[in-house]
């Protein structure tokens, strides 16, 4: 009889830890939807790499649990967007959506995980409406904020270089117009004074005549926000047009980043801001290039970085939760606690669950971005409009 | 607004105007002139830009690769009409719409898989690399200058060889009536042939000479596709001399516009184009002039 208990007993608890493994067993579904073909394709890559690097060094599990990857390309078109971001929510069933470069397209993948609750972390789109008024439970970015590097920009041009007027351009669209105010409520809040907003219609690329009203205004300083192609052809007319040698020429990181090789001597000595440098110096940044350099053969930029830490935030809110993704609000709780060790240095979560983390003032030298020091620390963007609280 | 900048003002937009010309130049010879709607347009003028950049990686010599550019443009036009075009000529607009769309998808894919998708700058020769000072603290690129000039040329060239020779008395003689025009012993094919490379060889042409100031870069063909079409026609299609002055125009437009009323300056050139549609529903000029 007591035999028998005992048998019973050893079949109930293999029975058990068997049921235990199959639950350990299931793997997380992680969904990322990234641009593999067009513009933005390169960065897509990038920021998968940066996930899975991290993914890889803890043995291919977060919180003691395996990865399961589901693939879209999103294209970088809004219009597929919800239709790209379905196909992993409902059809793949995702546990956690990752992605992506496009801010339009994120747009359209928050108000899918709005609406389905699923965990959405953002890994580059810096559309400040997706932690301002879209913000949510369940929405993180592991990036940045436009206003945020634009911010410091202005902050460093009034204190630093001493500029008291400054004029900025960009293209009229939600990200410059975005960079322009962030730079106007830094560079204002030190005591300068921004005397025209120059702007032209995306992606219009011809410049000369606002080049030729910077120079009957005389600023002090100009702010820019282009990236990619137009990017490039306004470094290199701004420099052509002579205006370089009388009033310096500032922008996000973003207005040198992966361009320097097109923009050449044109470049030169320019000072931008940005979450990421070249060369931090930390040893966190220096054994990420060292490990990513080794696996996939090619320097990291700033989108690796910020997918390896999309999924340094997974892991923290997996460990919360001891590993049980559909523990969501363990998941949730331990995210927004989360202290990221980031090779940009360490941040933690916003209450609208953005970084906040250091601007750093970055100068170009040769063809890097070579890193000049802390511009802002600690910064946190307002995230107007957001309801959360911490 | 004084007197300096209004006159820099002035350069700027006689300088955007003639590269509009350039640009769009290939345009008005293939669908102006000949009939035949070709969204491809906007991916030649990517494709001389990469061919340049593609180039300038083998050949230290500016001149010299924007020759072989040239031979290798008017040599890509030629064996294009000859594969897809030709069979297109009697057909409804619609299917030239399909077929040129998918070319541009085809040349994207091919640059994409080529020659990747980063920005790329070229530079420009070294002796064209100085600029002119304006006073104003500004100064003016001298390649740019340059490509006015170039911009000038050919926009002269083209209005003399089809105004003017026995050439262009049978191009416009074809535009008008193919059959008869067959009938009375011209060779229509080889010339239209002739045409429709020259037409893509400017295209590309212009791309590579347009290269050092705009970089190069994904999609730039695009950009440029639909303000050829303006271009075209306001001017009136056909018309060389049409498409030289609407491309004039809308550089005063395009340059002002920006500076006086920079909310609405995407539009404005579209308002022009209504405006002149509501009064000269064929454009400015007429047909072969």
């Amino acid at each position: 009889m007591l035999k028998m208990k005992n048998a019973t007993i050893a079949a109930a608890i293999t029975l058990a830890w068997g049921l235990g493994q199959a639950a350990q067993a299931e793997p997380v579904k992680v969904g990322l939807m990234l641009p593999a073909t067009g513009t933005y394709a390169a960065l897509g890559k990038a920021i998968e790499n940066g996930f899975k690097l991290y993914v890889d060094e803890q043995g291919g599990k977060l919180g003691g649990q395996e990865v399961q990857y589901f693939a879209v390309d999103d294209e970088s078109d809004p219009a597929k967007a919800p239709e790209n971001t379905n196909r992993l929510v409902q059809r793949d069933k995702v546990d956690v959506l990752v992605g992506t470069v496009h801010s339009g397209v994120a747009m359209g993948m928050a108000k899918i995980a709005r609406d389905s609750g699923v965990i959405y972390i953002i890994p580059n789109a810096g559309a400040d409406m997706l932690t301002g008024p879209l913000c949510a439970k369940n929405i993180f970015r592991s990036s940045f904020t436009n206003w945020q590097p634009a911010y410091g920009m202005g902050i460093v041009a009034a204190e630093k270089q001493k500029h008291k007027t400054a004029v900025t351009i960009n293209w009229k669209y939600a990200a410059g117009t975005e960079a322009a105010k962030g730079f106007r409520e830094g560079f204002e809040s030190k005591g300068g004074k921004v005397v025209k907003e120059l702007t032209l219609p995306f992606p219009n690329v011809e410049f000369q005549s606002l080049l030729t009203e910077i120079s009957s205004l005389k600023p002090d300083a100009v702010f820019a926000f282009f990236a990619g192609g137009g990017a490039v052809k306004f470094v290199k007319d701004y420099d052509a047009s002579g205006l370089r040698k009388t009033i310096p020429l500032y922008g996000p990181g973003f207005l040198t980043d992966g361009t320097l090789e097109a923009q050449g001597d044109a470049a030169k000595g320019m000072l931008t801001t940005l979450h990421y440098a070249d060369e931090l110096d930390n040893p966190k940044d220096k054994a990420f290039r060292k490990s990513y350099q080794a696996k996939f053969n090619m320097e990291p930029d700033v989108y690796a970085v910020q997918g390896y830490d999309a999924a340094q935030l997974l892991a923290a809110g997996l460990d919360s939760a001891k590993g049980d993704i559909k523990n969501k609000d363990a998941v949730i709780q331990g995210m927004e606690q989360a202290k990221v060790d980031s090779p940009r240095g360490p941040f933690t979560m916003s209450r609208a669950h953005n970084p906040v983390q250091n601007i750093y003032l970055r100068e170009v030298v040769g063809k890097h971005n070579k890193n000049l020091g802390i511009a802002v620390a600690n910064l946190e963007d307002p995230a107007k409009g957001c309801k959360l609280d911490k | 607004m004084d007197i300096t900048t209004f006159l820099i003002q002035c350069l700027n937009s006689v300088q955007y105007g003639l590269l509009l010309f350039l640009i769009a130049s290939g345009l008005t010879l293939i669908f102006g002139i000949m009939g035949v709607i070709n969204l491809a347009h906007g991916s030649f003028f990517m494709i001389g830009a990469y061919l340049i950049y593609a180039l300038g990686m083998y050949i230290n010599n500016f001149a010299l690769a924007l020759l072989l550019g040239i031979i290798l443009a008017v040599a890509f036009g030629y064996l294009l009409e000859w594969g897809f075009f030709s069979f297109l000529y009697e057909r409804e607009h619609l299917l030239q719409v399909l077929m040129t769309y998918g070319l541009i998808l085809i040349f994207e894919a091919l640059r994409s898989i080529l020659l990747g998708d980063d920005v790329h700058g070229v530079s420009p020769p070294a002796w064209l690399a100085g600029s002119i000072s304006l006073g104003n603290g500004l100064s003016y690129p001298i390649y740019r200058l340059f490509i006015s000039l170039v911009c000038l040329l050919i926009a002269v060239g083209m209005y003399v060889v089809i105004r003017h020779t026995r050439l262009g008395m049978k191009i416009r003689a074809g535009a008008t009536n193919r059959e008869m025009v067959q009938s009375l012993g011209v060779n229509i094919s080889v010339l239209y042939r002739i045409v429709f490379a020259t037409g893509v060889g400017l295209a590309i042409f212009a791309g590579m000479i347009f290269a050092p100031v705009s970089s190069v870069y994904p999609g730039m063909g695009g950009n440029e596709l639909i303000i050829c079409f303006v271009v075209v026609v306001i001017g009136g299609i056909g018309s060389i001399k049409g498409a030289l002055v609407a491309a004039l125009l809308i550089g005063f437009v395009d340059t002002f516009g920006k500076v006086l009323w920079p909310e609405g300056a995407g539009a404005l050139i579209y308002l022009l184009m209504v405006l002149v549609l509501l009064f000269k529903p064929q454009g400015l000029f007429k047909q072969g002039t």
